[in-house]
C-alpha cells in the first residue's frame, strides 16, 4: 500500500487500475449479480419444470412464507437453521476461542497442533460428510463400536436415525469440519495483541479467566467480527453437510431439514419424492438472500461497534 | 494478416466439405440418459438399429441421475436438447411435456405402441392432454426379495399370509439370522417397504376406493396394514431407523439378513454385487388365505423426441425400434429388468417370475396417484411412515397426516 501511495495518479496508473478492477467486476456481474437478479425475477412466475408460465405476482412469496403446504415445512427449517447458528457459535467459533488460546500459549507439539487442528478444514465437505456417516452407522460405525468397547451400551444409538440426535451429529460433524477457522482466526488476532499488554495484566495479577475475559476477547473483537458474520452466513446457507449425511429430506422425517435443503427440493425437484416448482424456490432463494443480507449488515455493524483500537 | 484470413478460408471450406459428406451420407441423432450404467447394451442396441437403418447414427450421452432432470430441462428450456430422451414418468414427465418439449406419440407415427399394456402408456401419458409422449421403457415391482440358500439352511419357505411371513420371521430371528436387510434411515425407502409388504393387504378394491374418492387414507384397511408393518419392523435390520438404503443393501449382499422388502430392481443389483447369491421373489403376504396376492407396480420411464428436433424422421424410426418386442427382450435379458412390451422371451427365471406377478398387480399408489403435486403422496408417506416406525406417532397419526396432505388438493377427498 505505501508504495502504490507514492505513485503519481497518472492515465497509465488509472489504467492498471481500471485492468486490475474491471475483470473481476464484469465475472462478479455475469456470475452473482445477473443470477441474483433473475432469480429475484423469476420468483414472481408461474413454472411448468423449466419454462416460464405467467406473471403471478407476490403469490410464490406468499406461499412460502404462509402457505398451507410450504408454510410449516419453511418455518421448521429455518428454526433448525437457527438452532446450528447457536450451537456452531459455542462449539466452533466459541471452542475455536479456546484452542487458539491453547495454541497461543505455545504448548510442547504446538507446530504441529496448528497444523493439525486446520487440516480437516481442507477436506471437501463430501469426504467429511460421508467420512462422518460412517463413523455414525449405527451397526458398524466407530462410535457406537467404541461405545460397547467401553461398556457404554446403553449410550450407542443410531445417530443419524434418531430424532433427538441426528441434528446434533450435523452439528457437530461441522464443527470438526471447520473448527480450524476460527482457530486460526482467532490465533492470528492474539498474536496481533502486543505482548507488553498482556504481560502487564498478569503483572497486575488477573489469573487465567480474567485475562481470556477481560483483556484478550476484547482485543480480538475484530476477528470476532469476521467469524460471526461468516457462521451467520454459513448456518443459513447450510446445506453440504445435510445433504451428504441425511439426503435431500431431512431425514429422518424432517428434523434435520434445513432451509438449503428445502430449496433444493423446491427448486430442483427430488427423484425419489416430488416434483420441482421453480417458482417457489426461486422466491425462497430470494427471501432467504435478503433475510442474510440484512441480518448479516446489522450483525456487522454492531460487532464493528465493540472493535477497539490499539 | 493475410495468414489469418488464409487459415479461416481453409477451415471454411474445409468445414463445409464435411458438413457436406456428413449430410449427405448420414443424420446423427443424439441421445440423452441417466443410464450410464447400461451404456454397453445401449452401444449394442444402437448398432443393431444402424444395421437396419444405415442412414442414420445415434450418440449416446448419459448424465448423474441426481443432476439429470435439471440438466435436461435446462437444454430443453433454452431450445436445445437431444433428440432422442430417455424421460421418467408421471409427474416428472408431466414437467416435461406440459410445455410442450416433446412429441406427441400416437398410433400413426409410432404403431408400436400397440405393443404396450394400458398401464404402461398411462405411466407416460399427460393427464391434461390424453396424449402419449413416450414409449414406455421399463415395468417396476415393489416385491420381497429373498435368499433362497438361508430360507433352506433354515428350513422355511417364502410365506403366503401375514401370519406365516410373522411366523417365519420369528423363526429365523430364533437362529440368529436377521430376518429382513431393511433399514428406514433413506426417506424413500419408507415407500419402497410400504409397497413390497403391504399391498396384498391393501388390495386392488383399496386402490379403486381411493381413486373413486369412496375411502381415503384413514380407511381401516390401510390403518391397519400400517400397524402390522410397525409390528413387523421390530425384524428389520439392528437399528434400522439409522440404516440407509446403501447400508441395507449391504446386509442383504453380505448374505447376512434373509429378505429385502423393495424394488425388482435390487435383484440385478445384488446379483452384480454377489454373484453367488441364490435369489427368489415373492409378493407381500395375504391377511388371510385366498386372499389376491399382489405387487406393486410403476413404469420407470419412456423414449421421447424432442418436439424441437430437427430430425424427429430419423427420431422417430429409433423411438420405434425401442418400442420392438426384440428391443424389449434384449432389454429384459440383457439387463435383467422386465420391459413392459407384450410377447418378449424372458429367459431369466426371476425376471419370469415378476413378470407373472405383474399380471396382478396394484400401482405403486403413491408414485402412480400422488406424484404431481405438494404435497405429494410419496413425501406424506415417507416421512410419515419414518416417524411411525421410529415409534414417535401411531399408525392411526400417519395415516390421518397422509390423508391431511393429500387432501388439500385432491378433490375426491374433499367432498
Amino acid at each position: 500500500m505505501q508504495a502504490s501511495r507514492q505513485q503519481p495518479r497518472t492515465l497509465k496508473h488509472q489504467l492498471w487500475v481500471a485492468f486490475l478492477v474491471v475483470p473481476p467486476l464484469a465475472f462478479m456481474s455475469l456470475f452473482v449479480v445477473y443470477p441474483i437478479l433473475s432469480a429475484f425475477a423469476y420468483a414472481f412466475y408461474d413454472w411448468q419444470g423449466l419454462a416460464r408460465g405467467e406473471f403471478v405476482g407476490i403469490k410464490n412469496f406468499k406461499e412460502v412464507l404462509f402457505g398451507v403446504t410450504m408454510a410449516p415445512v419453511v418455518w421448521n427449517a429455518f428454526l433448525h437453521n437457527v438452532y446450528a447458528l447457536v450451537a456452531l457459535m459455542i462449539i466452533q467459533n466459541g471452542g475455536g476461542f479456546l484452542l487458539a488460546w491453547l495454541l497461543y500459549k505455545e504448548p510442547f507439539g504446538f507446530r504441529f497442533h496448528r497444523v493439525a487442528v486446520f487440516v480437516p478444514v481442507v477436506l471437501s465437505t463430501i469426504i467429511v460428510g460421508f467420512l462422518w456417516k460412517l463413523f455414525l452407522n449405527p451397526n458398524f460405525g466407530i462410535v457406537n463400536q467404541a461405545l460397547y468397547s467401553l461398556g457404554l451400551d446403553f449410550l450407542a444409538k443410531p445417530w443419524l436415525g434418531d430424532s433427538s440426535t441426528a441434528l446434533g451429529a450435523l452439528i457437530l460433524a461441522n464443527a470438526w469440519h471447520f473448527v480450524g477457522f476460527p482457530t486460526l482466526v482467532y490465533l492470528a488476532g492474539m498474536q496481533r495483541i502486543p505482548p507488553e499488554i498482556i504481560e502487564a495484566a498478569r503483572l497486575d495479577g488477573t489469573n487465567e479467566w480474567q485475562l481470556l475475559k477481560n483483556v484478550v476477547w476484547p482485543l480480538v473483537a475484530p476477528s470476532t467480527t469476521i467469524l460471526f458474520t461468516l457462521l451467520f452466513i454459513g448456518a443459513f446457507n447450510w446445506f453440504e453437510i445435510p445433504y451428504v449425511m441425511v439426503g435431500l429430506d431431512g431425514s429422518p422425517f424432517g428434523t434435520t431439514d434445513v432451509l438449503g435443503l428445502v430449496f433444493y427440493r423446491t427448486a430442483f425437484g427430488n427423484q425419489s419424492a416430488s416434483i420441482q416448482n421453480f417458482g417457489l424456490g426461486s422466491a425462497l432463494a430470494t427471501l432467504l438472500f435478503l433475510f442474510i443480507v440484512v441480518f448479516a449488515s446489522m450483525l456487522t455493524l454492531w460487532l464493528r461497534r465493540r472493535e477497539i483500537q490499539f | 494478416m493475410r495468414l489469418t484470413r488464409r487459415i479461416l478460408m481453409g477451415a471454411a471450406a474445409g468445414s463445409f466439405l464435411l458438413s457436406g459428406t456428413a449430410a449427405m451420407a448420414q443424420t446423427e441423432l443424439t441421445f440423452w440418459s441417466w443410464r450410464q450404467e447400461d451404456k454397453a447394451f445401449y452401444t449394442d442396441v444402437i448398432k443393431k438399429f444402424q444395421a437396419k437403418e444405415p442412414g442414420i447414427t445415434v450418440k449416446f450421452e448419459t448424465y448423474a441421475p441426481e443432476n439429470y432432470q435439471t440438466i435436461l430441462s435446462t437444454a430443453l428450456a433454452a431450445g436445445r436438447g437431444p433428440d432422442v430422451i430417455q424421460v421418467r414418468a408421471y409427474g416428472n414427465l408431466e414437467t416435461i411435456a406440459t410445455p410442450g418439449y416433446l412429441l406427441a406419440l400416437d398410433k400413426q407415427n409410432v404403431p408400436e405402441l400397440a405393443n404396450f399394456p394400458e398401464t404402461a402408456l398411462a405411466a407416460e401419458t399427460l393427464r391434461s392432454d390424453g396424449k402419449v409422449y413416450a414409449v414406455p421403457f421399463a415395468t417396476q415391482a415393489q416385491l420381497v426379495v429373498y435368499n433362497k440358500k438361508i430360507f433352506k439352511d433354515n428350513g422355511v419357505n417364502p410365506p403366503k399370509t401375514w401370519d406365516e411371513m410373522m411366523a417365519l420371521t420369528q423363526a429365523l430371528k430364533a437362529k440368529n439370522v436377521t430376518p429382513f436387510g431393511n433399514g428406514t434411515a433413506t426417506a424413500w425407502q419408507n415407500e419402497t417397504i410400504v409397497g413390497g409388504l403391504l399391498s396384498s393387504m391393501l388390495g386392488k378394491d383399496f386402490e379403486a376406493d381411493i381413486i373413486s374418492g369412496k375411502a381415503n387414507f384413514t380407511d381401516p384397511r390401510f390403518v391397519s396394514a400400517l400397524a402390522k408393518l410397525k409390528d413387523i419392523s421390530q425384524y428389520f435390520s439392528p437399528n434400522f431407523t439409522g440404516v440407509d438404503y446403501p447400508s441395507s443393501q449391504q446386509l442383504f449382499v453380505a448374505g447376512r439378513a434373509a429378505m429385502f422388502a423393495g424394488g425388482s430392481y435390487e435383484v440385478a443389483n445384488f446379483k452384480n454385487q454377489n454373484p453367488t447369491l441364490d435369489l427368489g421373489v415373492f409378493p407381500a403376504p395375504v391377511l388371510k388365505a385366498g386372499d389376491q396376492a399382489l405387487i406393486a407396480t410403476y413404469y420407470d420411464g419412456g423414449y421421447a423426441v424432442n418436439a424441437k428436433s430437427e430430425k424427429k424422421d430419423a427420431a422417430l424410426k429409433f423411438v420405434r425400434f425401442l418400442a420392438t418386442p426384440e428391443y424389449g427382450t434384449s432389454f429384459t435379458n440383457t439387463l435383467k429388468n422386465l420391459s413392459p412390451i407384450k410377447d418378449i422371451k424372458i429367459e431369466d427365471p426371476i425376471t419370469q417370475d415378476v413378470a407373472k406377478l405383474a399380471d396382478n398387480s396394484m400401482s405403486y399408489l403413491m408414485l402412480v396417484r400422488f406424484r404431481y403435486q405438494e404435497p405429494s403422496g410419496s413425501v406424506l408417506l415417507q416421512s410419515n411412515v419414518q416417524k411411525m416406525l421410529a415409534g414417535q406417532q401411531t399408525p392411526e397419526q400417519a395415516a390421518a397426516e397422509i390423508n391431511k396432505g393429500i387432501a388439500t388438493y385432491y378433490k375426491p377427498f374433499q367432498k
